[in-house]
């Protein structure tokens, strides 16, 4: 405390950013500003579309530009205000986290072209789409952050976007499906900031990369343990995993389609990125003690979804099912931790965001043909558009996990991953839940699709608006499907990243090593 | 001091948990604030509580002259205040909806999203 003027260079960032790593934070910046224009143009129904859609197609050439960046560079940091880390807050974007916002951003595109022909002008002026929007910038600021508060503050934003997507419509089965899903989560994310707190009062930093040196050091005068064991509550409840995954199917059939198919791709798989974030990278040493617990609770998903998914009349109910299944997967992954696990962990969250999302607008298009959503009513699909019955066949076909669809290759990486440590009994619950979803999607083409239909479907036009993102998203899974390779070796760096992150610590600690 | 702290939080998340278990959504409600109320206290006390001066830096210093209070706990605190205002704010309108919609206030008489007496899906053609 002698010197009364300090050395600025040691706390500020005093040379300009380069141009391209201002690409780190555009992809949230963009919709946090779209959405708040679009909010200020609330009653400008015809503007919210019009703005909305080129607004997330930038944000996808955005992410792609960003990937091409990190792929090529490493991972990349920009803090905030000048503040150097770990007093500012710094965004870093390394390769896992840049994989799941392209994903997003995906997803969120198709979902505001699927919503043109979905949502109605009631539901617009109600704010869908900016709704939707600040939805996108939360879930991108939470896989681009590396500030733990920072990351808690992102996964708030896209909490309140995603009450106000739920409610859209006040029915009061959306009221009664949005009580369970607000209190549920407003309780994970609580957990999450209790756990913060506490990492905050042992390592006196909110810095991820700042966390993971110092864990590193003083592990072993620290309670740890505590903190892995809360964060994996805290964000397995966020992607529910079994046994706190009620709130999911109680609440994704309630809102409407597009909201449902928006949430099964976004929301969930920010709950698995953080614990790949927390688990592997921060605290890898505690996760190996909790290894067994994480692949009975992930080995227990998988089960309980998939059987969920075959006691299910209601077809939505049925997909959420499916989306607790597919976390099952993730968790094994998690659980596994090698590079292989890991990495089939990332690449089935990203398979899911896409099949889960197309999927739920394949039901939607499904109930509004027949003007129903129960299995004992469906009929007649295929007979009424064979182009819309082939692309749910490969929805069906990449969701169960058979090849060559892109949900076969995941789960290839982390059965094998599991045969690998001789854990047999994981690598079986894989197989088996894989065939009992093969059986509950089969049974649902058989029935919704193949059977005759018992009358006439009702005269409802096929929108092409819905049909659309729903070949999008199906020819996106075929893609991954037959050329899997360069994905692959992008999950697998990815993967790497997150078990040595001494890249990540490099990018924003630059002067330290 | 912090022990007295720790005592406060306890007792705070004892009561949150107890409210929230209850099946009567203005309990649980109640509960959920207590439950954010918790947090702040314990996100204080992780930033340890001292005796110290504001950390305000005189005129023509660039650095504190004495140890001062912790900030950054402060400023956690204040964002985690307004969120979870913001969050209680929503679900009391929710929990009034329901309450008017649904014509009751018990979770578990909620059953028009999950009905009882769903049909099982057909066993075959």
């Amino acid at each position: 405390m002698a010197a009364t003027q300090a050395d600025l260079s040691a706390a500020l960032v005093l040379t300009p950013v380069p141009p391209a790593d201002w690409l780190v934070v555009l992809p949230v910046a963009l919709p946090l500003l779209a959405g708040a224009v679009l909010t200020m143009l609330r009653r400008s129904v015809r503007l919210q579309a019009a703005l909305a859609v080129p607004v997330l197609a930038l944000v996808v050439l955005l992410d792609a530009l960003l990937l091409a960046h990190v792929h090529g560079n490493g991972p990349v940091t920009m803090v905030m205000g000048r503040w150097l880390p770990p007093f500012g807050i710094a965004f870093t974007a390394d390769l896992a986290g840049v994989l799941f916002a392209l994903a997003a951003a995906v997803v969120a595109l198709a979902g505001s072209v699927h919503a043109l022909a979905d949502i109605g002008d009631g539901e617009r002026r109600y704010g869908f789409y900016p709704f939707l929007l600040l939805l996108v910038a939360g879930v991108t600021g939470a896989f681009l952050t590396g500030d733990v508060f920072n990351l808690y503050v992102w996964f708030e934003v896209l909490l309140i976007s995603s009450f106000g997507l739920i409610v859209l419509g006040s029915e009061a089965r959306q009221i009664d499906g949005a009580i369970r899903y607000a209190f549920l989560n407003l309780v994970a994310t609580t957990l999450f900031l209790v756990a913060t707190g506490y990492l905050y009062g042992l390592f006196g930093t909110l810095n991820m990369a700042d966390i993971a040196v110092k864990a590193a050091e003083r592990r072993a005068d620290l309670p740890t343990m505590t903190l892995a064991a809360l964060y994996l509550l805290a964000f397995g409840m966020k992607a529910a995993a079994f046994p706190v995954h009620f709130w999911l199917p109680a609440s994704y059939h309630t809102p409407r389609v597009t909201v449902s198919a928006l949430f099964a791709g976004l929301l969930t798989k920010v709950g698995v990125y953080a614990l790949l974030r927390t688990l592997v990278m921060l605290f890898p040493v505690e996760r190996e003690e909790l290894s067994f617990v994480i692949a009975l609770a992930g080995a227990a998903t998988m089960l309980v979804g998939a059987l969920g998914a075959l006691g299910q009349s209601d077809i939505r109910r049925l997909l959420g099912y499916t989306v607790v299944s597919g976390i099952g997967v993730m968790l094994s992954g998690l659980a596994l931790g090698s590079p292989g696990g890991v990495g089939g962990a990332i690449f089935y969250a990203l398979h899911s965001m896409v099949v889960m999302t197309a999927l739920y607008m394949a039901a939607g298009l499904a109930g509004r043909l027949s003007g129903t959503f129960d299995l004992n009513r469906l009929g007649g699909l295929h007979a009424r558009s064979a182009f819309f019955s082939g692309l749910s066949l490969v929805l069906v076909f990449a969701v169960s996990g058979l090849p060559p669809f892109s949900g076969f290759w995941p789960k290839v990486m982390v059965t094998k991953a599991a045969l690998d440590i001789g854990a047999w009994w994981l690598a079986a619950a894989i197989l088996a839940s894989g065939f009992l979803t093969t059986i509950a999607f089969a049974r649902l083409f058989l029935l919704a699709w193949w059977r005759p239909a018992e009358g006439d479907l009702p005269a409802v036009e096929m929108p092409a608006g819905a049909l659309l993102p729903l070949a999008l998203l199906a020819v996106l899974a075929l893609w991954f499907g037959l050329f899997p390779d360069a994905l692959l070796s992008a999950v697998q760096s990815a993967a790497q990243g997150l078990a040595d992150p001494s890249a990540y610590v490099r990018s924003v600690f630059p002067e330290v090593n | 001091m912090e022990l007295l702290f720790v005592l406060l939080v306890a007792v705070f998340f004892a009561a949150a948990v107890y409210l929230m278990l209850s099946k009567a959504l203005v309990r649980m409600l109640l509960g959920t604030v207590l439950l954010a109320n918790a947090v702040n206290l314990l996100l204080f006390a992780s930033g340890r509580v001292l005796r110290a001066v504001p950390p305000i830096i005189p005129a023509g210093r660039d650095v504190p002259a004495a140890l001062t209070a912790n900030p950054l706990p402060q400023a956690l605190i204040l964002t985690a205040i307004v969120i979870s205002f913001s969050f209680f704010a929503f679900l009391l309108v929710l929990v009034y909806r329901a309450w008017q919609d649904l014509g009751t206030d018990v979770a578990n008489e909620m059953r028009i999203a999950e009905p009882e007496d769903e049909p099982a899906p057909p066993a075959g053609y």
